[in-house]
């Protein structure tokens, strides 16, 4: 039963993950401004490491928190370093 | 000892099943919002819904489900999470002041107008020939 319940919630959660996945794609590649285009990176690896924690939830295997834990670091500098460039055109003054 | 997903109890099924399914569809409506919203300034508010409730619910039932099926108390969840939660007012702040700059720089309407420096702090630096 339980491993019913959680088999469901887990394809679901990843159906939703996904489709939230795609429209911060669909943002990325249309989006007006390079602001706009950003933003939709940010929003598609957050997006990226909820659905590796989700597999680790679904396969019951500690190894995807790891990489999860690398994508929020990386990414964050990564849009760090992107507003950086919009605002003053250079990442290091 | 581990046990397999299968042996989990029912109250902790249910609560995984719980946040996770909440988690997971603020993020999908967070992101709803960031495609549908007009402006950018309305826009940059639509996906810190799924990093702040998202990230928590799925930690939340990452952590549930960990604790449970390796019987000890598992919490490096909180790590990503406090993360998460530290960095995305930092990179959304630093990007929505890029985009103002952006927008004055090149007028196209978007950006309030800059106050004029009117403030009264400024204006106690400066030498009042009344006062004397």
């Amino acid at each position: 039963m339980s491993a019913i319940i959680l088999f469901t919630a887990v394809s679901i959660a990843q159906l939703m993950l996904a489709a939230a996945m795609a429209i911060a794609f669909v943002r990325m590649f249309r989006g007006p401004r390079a602001q706009d285009r950003i933003i939709g990176l940010d929003a598609l690896y957050v997006n990226a490491m909820l659905l590796l924690v989700t597999f680790g939830i679904g396969t019951g295997r500690v190894i995807y928190f790891e990489a999860a834990l690398v994508i929020g670091m990386l990414g964050f500098v990564a849009t760090v370093a992107l507003a950086k460039f919009l605002m003053r055109g250079e990442v290091i003054e | 000892m581990i046990l397999a997903p299968a042996d989990l109890p029912l109250w902790a099924a249910i609560a995984v099943a719980f946040f996770l399914l909440f988690g997971a569809s603020l993020t999908l409506i967070g992101a709803i919002g960031f495609l549908k919203l007009p402006t950018f300034y309305e826009r940059i508010h639509a996906p810190t819904l799924g990093t702040s409730w998202g990230v928590g619910g799925v930690m939340l039932a990452s952590m549930i489900f960990f604790s449970v099926t390796s019987s000890r108390l598992v919490v490096h969840e909180v790590l990503i999470g406090l993360f998460i939660t530290v960095t995305t007012p930092v990179t959304f702040m630093l990007l929505a002041r890029a985009a103002l700059h952006r927008d004055r720089a090149e007028n196209t309407g978007y950006a309030p107008e800059k106050k004029k420096a009117s403030l009264p702090v400024q204006e106690e630096g400066q030498i009042r020939p009344a006062d004397n």
